[in-house]
């Protein structure tokens, strides 16, 4: 069991005098579905990219306490895919020797229509593009996983689809995923934390 | 209101071909202008002559090699530069130079440091290298930032980088710099062998043209370059988008 703990304590952080975060505390542990809610601008994004490292705090501390090597990835608010390679290249290029590429062309039929899966990604709609970030993200070796709005340009239907997908890859693992509707967080039966 | 409809390409060659010959009709001397007939007979004098094919192998080969030299020397360092910062500070006054001093002066520093055999390659190279260099470290330097800190967050190692976001961040930049580095090899490459005159090649031939005022032969040794540097930028480039694919 890949078991972590994500301990934040008060986290600062401004730009140009801007404060954005101020003395932040947060405590995740794996196995759970945390969802972060808060208007936009409100900080959601920044809190993300300070914990994956891409983003140094002004002060404050970011614990993750973990049993493995694989740490924590993530679905960024934009999709961040490589748009002339296909969606199982996208996928493959992150999962290493840990899934086949078979057993990657399995799991991305399961979100996306088989035809799209050899196409480079830059012919997917936006829709699908989304999703193959999503499966990204699941099929990487991880302990836990930050979704920034991964639901957007998603429609019910699919969304209701991408959720399942979720709540089964993600068996675990720590998640937090950023949203603006609090109907999401009913349909992913996560715990609800506001900004 | 509907475009006209584009000219077929054989009827604009052909109108080019028919102007060539009135002007040639028109100048009536051999030594200044020549028309598409003399050259086309001259042509097919060359073909039967037993240095031809020599003389086309030899130049092509130096010219090639120094092209090939070039782009995979300032492939690498190009890259080498980006990430070490100390390397383009010391290289930036060599590619300054090679890109400001004229062809001609170098062709008379190497024939005086490495005689005329292999100038067409030195030329070549002197010429291609810093298109492809300074092409490298913008098409580096154009890697998408965001495609990056994913790779970092994945924890995705450098040969995967490198095929996944550097290669096609770089492949349009270079795409771009062999197009203009390819017709500028060949020309720098001629001309080096007409002011060096190393046996069998095209250029001694260009250079003997001028000493028999032969027009018709400068003309159709002409054809023979433009036919095989357009034979080598086709396939070169054909290659390298394989590569971006």
């Amino acid at each position: 069991m890949n078991s972590c703990q994500l301990i934040i304590k008060g986290l600062s952080k401004s730009y140009q005098a801007l404060p954005v975060l101020e003395a932040f505390n947060m405590e995740l542990h794996s196995g759970r579905i945390y969802c972060l809610m808060g208007p936009s601008g409100s900080g959601k994004t920044t809190l993300l990219r300070l914990i994956l490292g891409l983003e140094q705090p002004d002060c404050g501390s970011i614990t993750l306490k973990k049993s493995t090597d694989a740490g924590l990835v993530a679905v960024f608010q934009e999709n961040r895919l490589c748009e002339s390679f296909s969606p199982v290249d996208n996928i493959c290029m992150v999962t290493g020797s840990v899934l086949s590429r078979e057993a990657v062309l399995r799991e991305s039929y399961r979100l996306l229509p088989e035809e799209s899966l050899r196409r480079p990604v830059r012919t997917l709609s936006g829709g699908m593009k989304r999703r193959v970030a999503i499966l990204r993200a699941l099929l990487a070796p991880s302990c836990g996983i930050l979704m920034d709005e991964p639901f957007t340009g998603l429609d019910e239907e699919t969304k209701a689809l991408v959720i399942d997908y979720i709540k089964e890859k993600s068996a675990g693992k720590l998640i937090l995923i950023t949203t603006h509707q609090e109907k999401d967080v009913a349909l992913l039966g996560g715990i609800l934390l506001t900004f | 209101m509907k475009r006209p409809a584009d000219i077929p390409p054989f009827i604009v060659i052909a109108f080019w071909i028919a102007i060539w010959q009135i002007t040639s009709v028109i100048i009536d001397n051999s030594i200044i202008f020549v028309g598409p007939a003399e050259v086309l007979h001259s042509f097919s004098v060359l073909l039967t002559r037993p240095d031809f094919s020599k003389s086309i192998v030899q130049t092509f080969c130096k010219i090639s090699l120094g092209f090939l030299l070039a782009f995979f020397t300032g492939i690498m360092t190009g890259s080498l530069s980006c990430r070490f910062r100390v390397l383009n500070d010391l290289l930036k006054p060599p590619v300054l130079l090679m890109k400001s001093v004229p062809v001609a002066s170098f062709v008379i520093l190497a024939l005086i440091w490495i005689g005329s055999k292999n100038l067409s390659v030195f030329i070549s190279f002197i010429v291609v290298f810093p298109v492809i260099y300074i092409n490298t470290r913008s098409g580096l330097a154009a890697a998408d930032i965001r495609l990056l800190e994913m790779a970092r967050v994945f924890g995705i190692g450098l040969p995967k980088k490198i095929r996944y976001i550097y290669v096609p961040a770089l492949m349009p930049y270079l795409i771009s710099g062999c197009n203009v580095a390819l017709g500028m090899s060949w020309k720098s490459g001629i001309a080096a062998e007409v002011i060096g005159v190393p046996s069998n090649t095209i250029g001694e031939h260009l250079y003997l043209s001028k000493i028999n005022l032969s027009t018709a032969d400068l003309f159709a040794w002409t054809i023979v370059i433009i036919l095989i540097s357009a034979l080598f930028e086709k396939i070169f480039l054909t290659l390298l988008r394989l590569v971006n694919v």
